[in-house]
Formats: structure tokens, sequence, C-alpha cells
């Protein structure tokens, strides 16, 4: 019925039709209502029923316990800081409704973007951005302001995606070029000890809260010299101040989970990301300068900021980590090996994962090359024989 | 001794509707076809004219490179049309038959005896010559190479493929004595899977014989080659089916063609999936007649659903088919919501479909749809799980498309067919036509190299 209807309206999108500068976005829509029914012409008669749209769909999956924990912690710091009694349920709705206004404008920017390169490309719209449009609010303090964040997505999805030639394309992964682009332009946003609670009211939710107030990460406050107040218990659980989406490591290990049981996150980078970072915290632990946050333990390392954040969702991202199974190995334990590094010796980046990432993806062609090089050199080499 | 090898990359596709093992008889047709694009890379010579008579083993045509390789008539009767397609391209000689049968009397040499030339020039003249692959370039050999050496792959994990344990029954002798005459050109390596390492296939004195253990496409000559001795530039081998070497082997025996082969009929849309035996060119009218499911919107396939061909009710079986395979087209199924819902009936390699959790023995009833639109390469990965060479398959279709031509002769083009990518073009979910796009690839570097 709802197909008949589809059929009706199509002539409108179509070369000449009334509706034709809407291709892209009937297009997306109908594809995302309906599994396309073109049949091959050639090749293959019978194809696997996964396509991009499945793929990116069950990251989305994989982000919601992060995401759904984030809103909840949301409201958990702010009734904690007024030392206001609240339900569970009140702080997630409170969370919810920060929230929501910062994915609304992720989507509704970046998917806007997308539906006009789509338009101009002739091409259908890509998928990826539903994960990223949803990772970038995820990964800003909750007390970014909705215009920088806008300007971010445009910046990143323009410059770091569409100019490349779009998703499967780009060379650095758009959700990290945006939180990079904020926090090199808006560092006071981004960092420091008063972006990271909610401090407004909303619809009668939650408490405002007096400017003054602050309330630093644990790791901000590791590389500033001071003591912990938090356990690690509460590390795992992540009832502690951060990025809205990174601070429960219970709730990233569910979506980790279901992205390797699918098969559709490497395991190799993941596993290898945590090997590096342990080996190398562990190794400060042992041999490091007498800092607080170089001798923070290797354990605490993994569970902050947004180490676990990074390695199960970005550093994962097909399209800009290694290419080569064995590649990935390396790719993975360099960014363990660099978030540790930055974090330790280099006090102005207390969250070193982004940094880290966005340097890997840099060279993760060259880490390809090797190995791509050596078969090829062993084939120059047997024909030469 | 035979070598093992153990083949762990790759993806075997239950689909329902596997031939059962029953030979039907498919009476002569009264009109066969001979198609010249059956055999890639050959430019026909038109040797006959419309109502010439021609016997079993007249040569049709001749290849205009070399003039020396015949495409023969597997039929006596009379050459009733040549039809031609775009820029007057030969398609098809359509040839009514005989009801009486006869033969051009070939001079076939003493295999014990002869020299390889006597071979070739035996094999060339009754047109099974043509039958002959290379690599580089999968396309017809050129009789004036010199093969590095023969590869004749003895089974295959093809969806609905024909089991060749089974078609071979009864004509081991035959089979043997085939390889026996290939093996007077160039070294011959026969690939088989572990199931016929105990049939009166072998021994085979002639042939070097490799054990492949693994799942589908561990059955392509290709994957054999790659292991056993891979191709590299500047050398040429030759491939042929076995059933083809049965071809050589009746001719050897008995000094007539004879291209009857037994094929699988399969397929969700057969009534009755089983084998028959058939003549080459033989219309798929009379090879599917009352088994043909009543089911509307049908794709008849001639070969298997990965790597065969669409036809139709009025095609001919093709010259290289094994199996003719029917299955639903798929184009009036508008599921919805397909990225998120569970699809049980779906078969897919990822695990966010369940057919893992189903275990290996379920069949599947696939359409022909694409299900998703094309993309750029998005995941890594995905190829390899499925390419069983040392060759990144990735990379070389990007080079491919990329057109940088050092750089497909570096990753290992020569070594390649696009039926090697068939698997990977099945899981893409980027839905990109690699079998295409490697051929396309192919036909670039031959003309480059030229």
């Amino acid at each position: 019925m709802l197909y008949d209807y589809i059929e009706k309206i199509r002539p409108h999108f179509n070369e000449g039709g009334k509706l034709h500068a809407l291709r892209s976005v009937f297009e997306g829509f109908e594809t995302f209502l309906f599994v396309p029914s073109q049949t091959s012409k050639s090749g293959v008669s019978i194809h696997d029923a996964i396509d991009s749209k499945r793929i990116m769909s069950f990251v989305v999956i994989a982000l919601m316990p992060a995401l759904l924990f984030g809103m909840y912690n949301i409201g958990y710091q702010n009734y904690t800081a007024a030392g206001v009694q609240a339900s569970w349920l009140t702080m997630f709705f409170y969370g919810f409704m920060a929230m929501l206004p910062k994915i609304i404008v992720s989507y509704a920017v970046g998917l806007g973007i997308e539906f006009v390169s789509a338009q101009i490309k002739h091409e259908e719209i890509q998928e990826g951005y539903l994960v990223t449009g949803l990772l970038i609010p995820m990964i800003i303090p909750v007390g970014c302001p909705l215009w920088m964040l806008a300007l971010a997505v445009a910046f990143s999805v323009i410059f770091a995606k569409e100019v490349f030639g779009g998703t499967g394309r780009n060379i650095f992964n758009p959700a990290l070029v945006a939180r990079a682009f904020l926090f090199f332009a808006y560092p006071a946003k981004m960092s420091g000890d008063k972006v990271w609670l909610a401090k407004d009211s909303i619809f009668g939710l939650g408490n405002n809260l007096p400017d003054t107030l602050t309330m630093a990460t644990p790791l901000g406050e590791a590389a500033a010299g001071n003591t912990m107040n938090y356990d690690f218990y509460q590390y795992a659980l992540g009832t502690i101040p951060g990025s809205i989406g990174e601070t429960s490591v219970i709730a990233i290990a569910l979506g980790a989970l279901l992205l390797l049981i699918t098969g559709i996150a490497s395991w190799k980078t993941m596993l290898s990301v945590f090997v590096g970072g342990a080996v190398t915290a562990g190794l400060f632990n042992i041999l490091g300068p007498d800092t607080t946050i170089a001798q923070m333990p290797w354990y605490d390392h993994l569970v902050l900021g947004g180490f676990c954040f990074g390695a199960v969702f970005m550093a994962t991202d097909p399209v800009t980590s290694a290419r080569t199974e064995p590649g990935k190995f390396i790719y993975g334990a360099l960014i363990g090996i660099l978030a540790i590094i930055i974090r330790v010796l280099n006090p102005g980046y207390p969250e070193g994962m982004m940094l880290a990432i966005l340097f890997m993806n840099t060279f993760a062609p060259a880490i390809d090359y090797c190995f791509v090089q050596s078969n090829i050199n062993k084939r120059a080499k047997r024909a030469k024989k | 001794m035979e070598r093992l090898f153990k083949i762990k990359k790759g993806l075997n596709i239950n689909l329902d509707g596997v031939a059962s093992q029953n030979m039907a008889a498919i009476p002569l047709s009264e009109e066969i076809a001979v198609q010249p694009t059956d055999f890639y890379g050959l430019v026909p010579h038109l040797e006959v004219k419309e109502g010439d008579r021609v016997k079993t083993g007249t040569p049709l045509f001749t290849d205009k490179a070399t003039g020396r390789i015949n495409i023969c008539s597997p039929v006596s009767g009379t050459v009733k049309a040549i039809v031609r397609g775009e820029r007057r391209k030969i398609l098809r000689a359509l040839i009514s038959t005989d009801k009486e049968q006869a033969h051009e009397s070939l001079a076939v040499p003493n295999l014990e005896t002869c020299a390889p030339g006597d071979v070739l020039e035996t094999l060339l003249k009754s047109g099974l010559f043509a039958f002959f692959r290379q690599r580089p370039y999968d396309i017809v050999a050129s009789p004036d190479d010199k093969p590095k050496a023969i590869f004749v792959s003895a089974f295959s994990k093809m969806p609905l493929a024909a089991d060749f344990s089974y078609v071979v029954k009864g004509q081991e002798d035959t089979f043997k004595l085939g390889i026996k005459a290939l093996a007077k050109l160039a070294k011959v390596h026969l690939g088989i899977c572990l199931d016929q390492i105990n049939t009166s296939m072998l021994p085979v004195a002639e042939a070097e014989v490799s054990i492949f253990d693994g799942p589908n496409p561990s059955g392509n000559v290709g994957v054999q080659i790659n292991h056993i001795d891979p191709v590299n530039k500047g050398e040429v081998v030759w491939t042929m089916g076995p059933e083809e070497v049965i071809f050589v082997g009746r001719l050897f025996k008995s000094g007539k063609l004879d291209l009857r082969r037994r094929i699988a009929i399969a397929g969700s849309g057969i009534l009755n999936p089983q084998y028959a035996e058939t003549l080459i060119g033989t219309p798929m009218k009379d090879i599917l007649a009352r088994n043909l499911k009543d089911t509307p919107g049908m794709r008849i396939i001639d070969g298997n659903p990965l790597v065969g061909t669409k036809s139709e009710l009025n095609g001919f079986l093709g010259a290289h088919t094994t199996e003719v395979c029917v299955i639903p087209e798929g184009n009036d199924v508008h599921e919805m919501l397909g990225w998120i819902m569970p699809r049980t009936s779906e078969f897919s390699a990822n695990r966010s479909y369940l057919s893992w959790i189903f275990g290996s023995k379920k069949s599947y009833d696939l359409d022909c749809r694409i299900k998703g639109g094309e993309r750029a390469m998005i995941m890594s990965g995905e190829y390899d799980k499925v390419f069983p060479m040392d060759i990144y398959a990735g990379y070389l279709v990007k080079a491919i498309i990329a057109g940088d031509i050092d750089r497909q002769e570096a990753l290992g083009i020569y070594e390649v067919a696009p039926e090697d990518f068939a698997v990977a073009e099945f899981v893409d979910s980027s839905k990109l036509e690699l079998q295409h796009i490697v051929r396309q690839g192919l036909d670039i570097l031959r003309k480059e190299n030229a």
C-alpha cells in the first residue's frame, strides 16, 4: 500500500518532474523504507543481504547504551552538583532534553549537506553520516553551544568528507575532525573545568547552577596533578564528568560486544588499541616520571576519558583505519601507545585519544603500504626466478 | 604423491533445489545453437553459410588471429541461420538437426607413440582446442603459446553446481584418456576435493594430483593455480573444465567428436532438480521442458547463480555450462525496513543476520535482488575473507578501477579470472560488480600488451 503511494509520487522526482530538486531526499527515504528491488544484470545473480545501511544501523544500535547512559549521566551530574535528590528517571529525562537538541542539530546540518551533495553528484545518499552524526554529539562536552556544534559538523562533513568524494573515500574520521575543529577553535568550550556540567534547567527539569561552579574530568585533575575523587567502580560505571558518550565503560562494552559479534568492527584493531595502551601505561608506571598522570595505574588509563570510546567506535572505523589484516594490529597498537604518551607527556592535552587516532589515520595508508608492498615484492621475486 | 592444500577462506552458499543424482534423457532437439561468444576472446571467422549441410565435427568458425582454432558443429544438420547482433557481431549459428546423425571422420594419433604436435593438431581440427582457456586474461588459449602447465579442477563448490564425481561415473576411463592426451602438451595438474580421493576417478597416472580441502571457491581452477604454481608475468597456463577433458577422451577413443555433457538442472524454480545428458547448444526450452514450476518471475541462469549468465527460455546451453539454474527474479519483492529487520529467510556472511546461527546445513531460496545500493568500498577485509589467493583483492580491484596498469601487474592481475571474484562480489556490502570490473581490467590489459 505504502509502496503503491511511493510509485505514484515517483514521477515528480524524476528528471523534469516538479520536485526533481529533492530527488536525493526521495531516494533516500524510499531505500530507507524498502529494500531496493533492482535485480542484477551481470555478474553474480544472488547477493548477500548485507548492505551499508544495515552496517551503519548496527553501529548506531551499538552506540545506544553509551548514548542512553550519557543522557542519564548529564542529569546525574547536574543533580549531584546541585545537591538535590531525584529519581534516575528524572535525571535521564533531564539529560535527554539536554542532549536532544544536539542530536537534532548534528543530523539536520550534516544530513542537509549530504542530501545536497548527493543531489549535485547524482548519487544516492550515503549512510555514513548516520553514524558520524550521532558520534559527534557524544564526544563533546555537554556545555558546548549548539552553534559551535553546527559549525563543527559543517566543517567536518564538507572538508573532511565531501571534498574527498564522500563516505568511503575520506582520510580522517569525520567525527574526530569535528571534535578537533572545536578543540582548537574554541578550547575554552571543549576543555578545562567549566564545560562538563549542564547548568540550566529545562522545562522545570534539572537545576540552574551558578556559572562559577566548576567540575573537571578525572583526567583533567590528574593532568593538573590533583588527587582524584573517584574510584575504579565509578570509572567503569561512568558516573563521572566527561564527554557525553565516553564515560561509561560498561555501556561502551555492550556496544563493543554487538560490533564484535556481528564482525562489523575489527577485533584486531580493538584489541590492539587496549594492549598498546596497557603496555605503555604500565611502562610509565614502572619507569615514568613522578607525576600524578604518569603514575596513574594502567587500568585506570584504559577506562578513563575517551580511551574506550575511541578504541571501540573510532579506531575501528573501516574507512580511515588500516585496511590490511596484519596492518590492523599495528594501527591499533600505535593508537593505544600514542594516546597514553600524549596524555602523560603533554599536560596541555589531558585527552590523547582524539589526536592519537587522527594521527594514525594519517599513517594507516603507510602501514598498509608496507604489507601490500611485501606482497608485490614477493610476486616480483617469484617472477625473476 | 598427492599434495593436500587446506583452504580456510571462502564461503559455501546452500541454495534450495540441489540436483538429485538421477540422469534424465533429453531427446535431440530440432535446433542447436553454436555460439562463438561462449569462447571469450576468440574473434570468429564464418566457415559456412546458411543452407550448408554440416556433420558433427564440421568446422563452423575459425578464429581470425591464428586461423587454426576451429569451432565445430556438435550435430549434423543444415545451417538454418546465422544470427548477428550489434555491429554485425556473430552471436550464433542455428543448425536444424538431422534425424540420422553423421560424423566427420577425424584421424586420431596413437597416444603412446605420437608427438605433442599431433595431439595439438587433432584438438585444433576437432574444435576441442577452443575449450582451452588461458591465464593471463581468461580467454581462449593460443596454439602458438607454450603453456607452463595445464590445470584441471575436478570439482566445484559453487552453489547448485553439478557434482563432477557423479558426472564422471561410468566415464572414468574416458576422463583418464583425456588427461593422458593433455599430458602430451604440457604438465597436467588435477585438483580434486577430499570426497574424490577414494573414487575410481583416481589414480590418474599422467597428472599431478592435488587435494583441496575448503569452502567455495576452492574448486576454482584459479585458486588451485595460485596454490600450486602461480602465474608470473610472461608465463601462460592453460585450463580446461573436467567435462571437456571427457570430450577429449572420447575423441581419442573413437575418433569422433561427441559434445554431449551431463548437466545439473537445479534451483528452487525447478520441479524435479536432477541431472540430464544433453548436447551443448541445446535450447533452454528443451532442457527445462515440463520441469519448470508454474510461478511467474523466475530467472533462468546458464551456469550457477554466482558465475553463470542470465539466460531465458529461448536461450541455449553455453559451451562451458555445467548446470542450468532457475531461481526467483525477485523484482516484485518490496521488503520493508530491511536495514533493521531480522530477515531470517536471507543468507548473509555477516552476523547482523541470523544465518550464522542457523548453521551451515540450512538452505536458502535467494532471489536476484542486489539488496542494496552501490557505494564506495567502505568495509575492509570483506573480500579477503572469501578470496583464498595470495593477492590483496581489494587493492587489485581499486587498481583496476583507477586504470593503473603497472599496479595491476604488481598486484597479480595475471593470476586471476573474473570467476575468482564471484564470492567476493556476493558478500560485498558496497555492491560493486567485481566480476565485470575484473573482466574490463583484463580486456584493457590484453589490448595494452598486444
